[in-house]
């Protein structure tokens, strides 16, 4: 009930005039609605007292920071997987950051554009260690439970059908009650973003009982995504994270950036802004990549707090680590 | 020469209260149509503006998803959009269907148990009344689902009986695949039923014409069941149950019933029932003491006297507020999405909603969906209010 009336409320606010400048409005808001996830650990998760941290989170703490030098300055909303693109669309929220696919529909039919693939992800499973299966190909007739709303409930469907194997599929609204249901026996397997298995095994009730399995079936590249016809706020958004990921390729982090203003390096001085003044062509401040560095970090920095060895999950860098160490993250240059 | 008016002087046109009556409530009309107008301007041109593709022209796209529960040929290769949208319906008539039938027995079992002069019976229907009314419907819900998988064994434990196999993966009955006197089992069925209806007609012509009564229950008992019966065995007796198996992780073959259908059926049964017995409990105490006791007077019997003269008159008091919590009991069951049963409301305003992002399309079939079975559904309710309405004389 709670979701349909969300989704009313969204539709109301298509039937009224619409307005553009989103930098302005959330500057003259004083705050950024940020749509997040909620659920998932890792990406995005209110602790007990409130305070949100994840990865999509930090990405949106990032934006506060470039604009208003107070990373504080945001408003989450926990979204639904199926509610997400509506909020978006309707202006609840200036920016999605909610572990969302990237897809040629989402940008072509939902008026929307990704800003570019923050993670690289890919669909697997986990299942129960009892049931001996070794290999995503064995399950054939299993139940699998999944998350509604989300291209996780295609790729199942595909993937079974690529496969010749019988799908049993059981959909959830949300994330927790899909994973309950699976823990509770209801399933044979579990299928989410490889992160977020990883995210999830710590939810469950012995989670030593689990594993996932080899196969990723397929490709996610996770984006925030940002309104369609308003460049400048989607340029702000696309850019930051190549701020961060330039600053982790010049070793530039939050505890050496003040040191780093005063370096000869011209690409540094560049992305810093004690030379040229690329901040202020965003519309923003000359310093506005200084201000992510500082106040949330470079993008090793805010994987490894969310996801990587400094967090619970352990994830390997993978497909995310830089370009120049192997991976595929690649942050063109700010000049 | 003057002309001459007969009647009262007549006042000028705008003065006259029906004529500006008239005038007000086109000029309202208007004014709504006009906003209306506004609204669908606006969301078009919104839409248009931010690129976000309109029109229902993806019903006809291939959906591509799974649903756990179809009652029509579903296929996740071929099958669009408009044909899941016929799936989440019909599992949401099924629902709502079946809810209604137990929801209106059960209710009717505890409201009489309410009256009853047994202390105990009358205390825990009332208990039963107070406890499950004043719980929201969604905690239950989820409450029986996870009751139920709790409570049900895994796979590898099923509880196998007479060839159903019951576990955490729902309930699976022997399918009965009817040999080629299928057609002809069903017919003697039909005829059966027909043949028994017209005896109920004979027997009451008779009763109202010459006071005499006929027994029909035994006779038509016979014809419902003997017919086919005599049928089946004219047609060679042939039937084969297809049992269901247990595989390596699922049960194979048989008729399916989801846990998440029982957790949700049984949930709004126990729910609305207990609606229902306070309507019931309302009904049957209106009707006056008087009444009872002049049937009594009259000599009828006890099961007369409820049968004939308490219970037509309590309808009339029932039956506006029962269409009440049948209409409550087909809108709680889009509450299904709690607890994954793919009922329309999860179907459509969810995955169909997410896949095709078109919020506006989807949220307005589904508002005229409800709208349409919440109307059907008064509309008998009303039909059937008016044949047991008090008819003045």
């Amino acid at each position: 009930m709670k979701r349909s009336i969300t989704i009313l409320a969204a539709m109301a606010a298509l039937a009224l005039p619409a307005a553009a400048g989103t930098l302005d409005d959330v500057r003259a808001r004083g705050v950024l609605n940020c749509g997040a996830n909620g659920q998932l650990p890792g990406f995005g998760l209110p602790d007990a007292q409130g305070n949100w941290t994840g990865f999509d989170v930090d990405y949106c703490r990032a934006y506060a920071a470039t604009i208003f030098n107070d990373p504080s300055k945001v408003k989450f909303v926990a979204l639904t997987a199926k509610d997400r693109f509506t909020a978006l669309q309707s202006g609840d929220v200036d920016v999605l950051a909610r572990n969302t696919t990237w897809t040629s529909s989402r940008e072509t039919q939902l008026g929307l554009h990704a800003a570019g693939a923050t993670y690289y992800d890919g669909q697997g499973f986990i299942i129960r260690k009892v049931l001996k299966v070794n290999s995503a190909l064995e399950l054939s007739d299993a139940s699998v439970c999944v998350q509604q709303g989300t291209t996780t409930e295609l790729n199942l469907a595909d993937y079974f059908r690529a496969n010749r194997m019988k799908l049993k599929s059981v959909t959830f609204a949300q994330l927790d009650e899909a994973l309950k249901a699976y823990d509770s026996g209801r399933c044979d397997a579990y299928t989410t973003d490889g992160s977020g298995l990883y995210g999830v095994r710590p939810k469950l009730a012995k989670p030593d009982d689990h594993v996932v399995l080899p196969e990723i079936i397929s490709k996610e590249p996770l984006s925030p995504f940002v309104r369609q016809g308003d460049d400048q706020w989607f340029n702000i958004v696309r850019w930051v994270h190549f701020v961060m990921l330039n600053a982790e390729e010049l070793n530039i982090n939050k505890s050496n950036v003040d040191e780093q203003l005063k370096s000869d390096n011209p690409e540094i001085k560049r992305l810093l802004g004690t030379e040229q003044n690329y901040g202020e062509q965003f519309g923003l401040t000359k310093d506005w990549a200084y201000r992510v560095i500082k106040q949330v970090g470079n993008y090793a920095e805010v994987f490894d707090r969310n996801l990587g060895q400094g967090s619970q999950l352990k994830i390997t860098r993978g497909l995310n680590a830089l370009w120049t160490k192997g991976g595929i993250q690649y942050g063109p240059p700010v000049r | 020469m003057a002309r001459e008016r007969t009647g009262p002087p007549r006042a000028a046109l705008l003065d006259e209260p029906k004529f500006r009556g008239i005038v007000y409530q086109i000029l309202l009309c208007l004014l709504i149509a006009l906003a209306a107008a506004a609204v669908v301007r606006n969301v078009t041109e919104n839409l248009a503006r931010n690129r976000i593709t309109s029109g229902f022209g993806f019903l006809d796209q291939t959906a591509g998803f799974d649903i756990s529960q179809t009652l029509i040929d579903y296929s996740v290769q071929t099958s669009t959009y408009g044909r899941a949208f016929w799936v989440g319906l019909l599992n949401t008539l099924l629902i709502a269907g079946l809810g209604i039938v137990l929801a209106t027995v059960w209710g009717f079992v505890i409201g009489i148990a309410r009256l009853s002069r047994n202390w105990l019976v009358a205390n825990v229907a009332r208990g039963y009344v107070e406890l499950i009314r004043n719980i929201p419907l969604l905690l239950q819900l989820l409450f029986w689902y996870n009751a139920v998988l709790k409570a049900l064994p895994e796979m590898r434990e099923s509880i196998v009986f007479g060839g159903a196999v019951l576990n955490n993966r729902g309930l699976f009955l022997p399918q009965p695949n009817f040999g080629p006197g299928t057609g002809l089992v069903a017919l003697a069925f039909v005829i059966g039923i027909a043949s028994a209806l017209g005896l109920r007609l004979a027997a009451k012509r008779r009763l109202e014409r010459t006071g005499q009564t006929i027994p029909v229950f035994g006779s038509s008992l016979a014809l419902v069941i003997g017919l086919p019966v005599i049928a089946f065995l004219l047609a060679g007796a042939e039937v084969r149950l297809i049992h269901p198996e247990l595989g390596r992780f699922n049960v194979r073959g048989g008729v399916e019933i989801l846990p998440e259908f029982g957790a949700l059926l049984f949930g709004l049964v126990v729910y609305t029932a207990a609606f229902i017995a306070e309507v019931v409990r309302a009904g049957l105490l209106s009707v006056s003491r008087g009444q009872t006791e002049a049937a009594a007077a009259l000599g009828l019997r006890r099961r007369q006297i409820l049968n004939l003269i308490v219970i037509p008159q309590a309808k009339r008091v029932i039956i506006p507020p029962l269409t009440n919590q049948y209409l409550n009991l087909t809108k709680n069951s889009s509450l299904a999405v709690a607890i994954g049963y793919p009922d329309f409301v999860q179907i459509f305003t969810g995955t169909v909603l997410n896949q095709t992002g078109q919020a506006v399309e989807v949220v307005v079939i589904t508002l005229a969906v409800y709208l349409a079975l919440s109307l059907t559904t008064s509309a008998a309710m009303n039909w059937y209010n008016a044949r047991v309405a008090y008819v003045g004389r």
